[in-house]
C-alpha cells in the first residue's frame, strides 16, 4: 500500500486549534516555571529552581499524596461497582431505558451544579446529609470534621461517575455474543469462571478506558473541593488542581507553573503505565485451572 | 456418545414468551432418531427451525411438547450441562484469555478432573485436530479455522460427551481453510465414533459430511436419508429444488390415460403402466426431472420436446444448458465435449425412469 502526506493536511484544523487551546497555554507555563514571576516585576530566570522548590514542599507533597489517596479509593470503588451495576441491569424491556436515564441523569448535571446540591446536602444547619446521620448519633460536620469532608467528596464523585463505568461496561457487555455465555454453559463452567474467563476478558477495551478516564478525571478533581469545602478544613479536600489554583491566584506564578508541569508529567506518565498494564494483562495467560 | 431421538417434538416461542393470540409453532411434529456415532445432517434453509431443533437438543430451550431422548432414556428435563453434548458455534468460541492448553483443558477443570488426566487428554485431543504446536498459543490469536478446532475440541475433550453439535460451523472461514477443516471434522467424527449432527443451509457441506441428511421447510422435516436418496428420490418439490446444482426441473403436466404427458403446449409419452398409477391420484400434477437426466440433443428425435437454447454456462467439467421453452425454462447438463451455442434449436428427451411426478408439493411417484 503506498502512504501518502495528505493525511496531515486534513489533521491541520484540529493542530490549530490543539496549537491555541493546549499547546501554547502550556508553552506559556513552562515559560512561567523557569522564572520568578510576581505580578508586574520584570521575570528573572531562575532555572529549575522553581521544580525543586515544588518537590521539597510539604504543602505540596500533601496534596499530591491526598490526591492519589483519592484516585486510588475512586477506581477501587467505581470499577468494580460499574461493572457490578452494568451486570445486573436488565438485558430487554422497558428496564432499559429506565436504568439508561437513571444512570444518565448524575452524568448529565454540570461539576459546579452538582457541587452546589451537595452542598445544601451537606450543610451542617439545613442539610439532608447531617439530618439523617443525626438519628444514627453521628455528628456529620463537613465544614469542620477533617473525615467527613473528604469522605463527602469521595461519595459525590462515586455517586456522579460511577454511571458512566457502568454505561461503558453495559454497552460493552451487550455486545458479547450469547453463544459464549452457551458455550460456558456447556463447558459446565461456573458463575465465577464465567465471569472470570468471558465477561471480563471480553469488557477488557472498554474497562480500561473506563479505567484511564476515571483515572485522569478523578485526578484533576477541582469544582467538588472548591463549592463544597473550599479544600478545608485546613487542608482535608486540597487536591492538586485545587492546590496549584490557589498558588497562582496568589500571584506565585513561577511556583505554580513548576507544579502544574509536575501535576501534568505525573498524569501523562501514569495514564501511559495503566495503559501498558492494562492492554496486556491477561492477554495470554497461561491457565492452567 | 450416544444415540438421539426427538420424539413428537412441537415447539413455539409464541407460546413461551406468553402470547396468546396467532401464536405459531417454530417447528413441528419432529420425529427423528440418529443412531449412535452417526455423522448426520439438518438441511435447510435460513429460519426453517434448524437451530430451534438444535437448541431442543442440546437442551438449551425447553420444546412445547414431545420428548428428547438419550439412548432411549428421556432428557427432557435435564439442563444443557447435564445432558453432555457439545457443541461448536458459527463464530468461533474460544477463551481469549485462555492459551489452547487453557481452552481444551477447560470443561475438564470445571468437572473437577485431576491435573495429570487432564494433560493426557488436552494432548490426545490436540494430536488428533494436529493442534499440539498451538498449546501454548494464546487461543485469541489464532486464525478462525483453529480456533474452531480448538472449540471442538472443547467438546471432544469430555470422554463422556453423548454428540457434538455443529451449528454452521464452516460459515466464517475463508474457502481455503474450509476444506482442510471440513475434513477434519468428518475425520474426527470417523476416529471417534461421536454422534455429530451438522447444521447447515449449504446442501454441498451437509452431503459431504452426513451419512444421512434431514431436510428441513418451515418448521417441518420434509425428509431423512441418505445424500444418494435425497438426489435421487425427492420426497417433495421442495428437497428436488433444494438438493442438488441446479435444483430440479418443475412443471405442471396433465396425464391422459393413454401414457400422454401434456406440459406447457407440448407432450411427451410415458408407458401406459405409469400413467395409469399416476392417474390414481389425478390427472393434475407436477413433473419433475434433475438437470442431469434430461437428455439434450441436436437433432430432432421421436417423443423430444424442441426448444432453444437461451444460456450455455461453463463449469469446466460440463455445461449448463437453459433451453427455453415458450413461457418455460428448463436446465439440463451437457457433457462439456458437446457443441451447443446459445440461441440453437435443441430437442430433449425424458428418459421415463428419471421422471418424478409430485401432486401438492409432496412425491406420487
Amino acid at each position: 500500500m503506498k502512504y501518502d502526506n495528505k493525511a496531515w493536511l486534513f489533521l491541520l484544523p484540529a493542530l490549530g486549534v490543539m496549537a491555541l487551546s493546549a499547546f501554547i497555554p502550556l508553552m506559556t507555563v513552562v515559560n512561567y516555571s523557569l522564572h520568578y514571576i510576581f505580578s508586574g516585576a520584570i521575570p528573572e530566570f531562575v532555572g529549575f529552581a522553581n521544580f525543586i522548590e515544588v518537590i521539597r514542599d510539604a504543602k505540596f507533597q500533601g496534596a499530591l499524596g491526598r490526591q492519589l489517596l483519592f484516585s486510588i479509593a475512586i477506581l477501587a470503588v467505581q470499577m468494580p461497582l460499574g461493572i457490578a451495576i452494568a451486570l445486573s441491569m436488565p438485558k430487554k424491556g422497558v428496564g432499559v431505558a429506565i436504568s439508561l436515564v437513571l444512570l444518565g441523569i448524575p452524568l448529565l448535571i454540570p461539576y459546579n451544579v452538582v457541587g452546589i446540591v451537595w452542598r445544601l446536602f451537606s450543610q451542617s444547619d439545613i442539610g439532608l446529609i447531617p439530618e439523617v446521620l443525626s438519628w444514627i448519633g453521628y455528628e456529620y460536620n463537613v465544614s469542620l470534621d477533617p473525615i467527613d469532608a473528604p469522605v463527602t467528596i469521595f461519595l459525590l464523585d462515586v455517586w456522579h461517575w460511577t454511571p458512566l463505568v457502568a454505561l461503558l461496561a453495559y454497552a460493552g457487555y451487550l455486545a458479547i455474543p450469547d453463544a459464549f455465555y452457551r458455550a460456558a454453559e456447556i463447558d459446565g463452567a461456573s458463575r465465577w469462571k464465567t465471569f472470570r474467563y468471558v465477561t471480563l476478558p471480553k469488557l477488557r477495551p472498554v474497562l480500561v478506558l473506563g479505567f484511564l478516564l476515571r483515572f485522569m478525571d478523578s485526578f484533576k478533581i477541582y469544582a467538588e473541593p472548591l463549592l463544597l469545602t473550599g479544600g478545608g478544613p485546613g487542608d482535608t479536600t486540597t487536591f492538586m488542581s485545587l492546590f496549584v489554583a490557589r498558588k497562582a491566584q496568589s500571584y506565585e506564578l513561577g511556583y505554580a507553573g513548576a507544579a502544574s508541569i509536575i501535576y501534568l508529567f505525573i498524569v501523562i506518565v501514569m495514564s501511559y503505565l495503566f495503559f501498558q498494564l492494562l492492554t496486556k494483562l491477561g492477554q495470554g495467560e497461561s491457565q492452567k485451572a | 456418545m450416544a444415540s438421539i431421538e426427538l420424539r413428537d417434538v412441537w415447539h413455539s416461542y409464541d407460546l413461551e414468551e406468553g402470547k396468546k393470540n396467532n401464536w405459531q409453532y417454530a417447528v413441528e411434529n419432529i420425529n427423528i432418531t440418529y443412531e449412535n456415532g452417526a455423522a448426520v445432517a439438518l438441511l435447510g434453509p435460513s429460519g426453517c427451525g434448524k437451530t430451534t431443533l438444535l437448541k431442543i437438543i442440546s437442551g438449551l430451550t425447553k420444546p412445547t411438547k414431545g420428548q428428547v431422548l438419550f439412548d432411549g432414556e428421556d432428557v427432557s428435563h435435564l439442563s444443557a450441562k447435564d445432558r453432555h453434548i457439545a457443541q461448536v458455534f458459527q463464530f468461533p468460541v474460544v477463551y481469549d484469555s485462555m492459551n489452547v492448553y487453557g481452552n481444551i483443558a477447560f470443561p475438564l477443570a470445571n468437572d473437577g478432573v485431576d491435573s495429570s488426566t487432564i494433560r493426557k487428554r488436552v494432548y490426545e485431543v490436540a494430536e488428533i485436530l494436529e493442534i499440539t504446536d498451538l498449546l501454548k498459543e494464546p487461543a485469541g490469536r489464532l486464525n478462525p479455522a483453529d480456533k474452531q478446532k480448538v472449540s471442538l475440541g472443547r467438546g471432544i475433550v469430555r470422554p463422556n460427551t453423548a454428540a457434538v453439535l455443529l451449528d454452521e460451523p464452516l460459515t466464517v472461514i475463508d474457502p481455503k481453510a474450509q476444506w482442510g477443516l471440513r475434513r477434519k471434522l468428518k475425520q474426527v467424527q470417523k476416529e471417534l465414533n461421536f454422534t455429530m449432527i451438522y447444521v447447515t443451509h449449504d446442501q454441498h457441506e451437509a452431503l459431504t459430511f452426513a451419512e444421512k441428511v434431514t431436510v428441513m421447510q418451515v418448521g417441518k422435516i420434509d425428509q431423512t436419508g441418505t445424500p444418494e436418496e435425497l438426489h435421487e428420490n425427492p420426497a417433495s418439490m421442495f428437497i428436488g429444488y433444494f438438493i442438488g446444482s441446479p435444483g430440479m426441473n418443475m412443471m405442471d403436466c396433465t396425464v391422459a390415460p393413454d401414457g400422454t404427458v401434456a406440459y406447457n403446449g407440448t407432450s411427451f409419452q410415458i408407458s401406459k403402466k405409469l400413467a395409469s398409477g399416476l392417474l390414481e391420484h389425478g390427472n393434475e400434477l407436477t413433473l419433475g426431472i434433475r438437470p442431469e437426466y434430461v437428455e439434450l440433443i441436436t437433432r430432432q428425435e421421436k417423443n423430444a420436446m424442441s426448444g432453444t437454447v437461451k444460456l450455455v454456462e461453463d463449469t469446466g467439467a460440463y455445461k449448463i444448458v437453459t433451453v427455453t421453452m415458450g413461457s418455460l425454462d428448463l436446465k439440463a447438463r451437457a457433457p462439456e465435449t458437446m457443441k451447443v451455442e446459445e440461441g440453437q434449436a435443441v430437442w430433449m428427451g425424458f428418459p421415463e425412469k428419471d421422471l418424478k411426478f409430485f401432486k401438492d408439493g409432496k412425491k406420487v411417484l
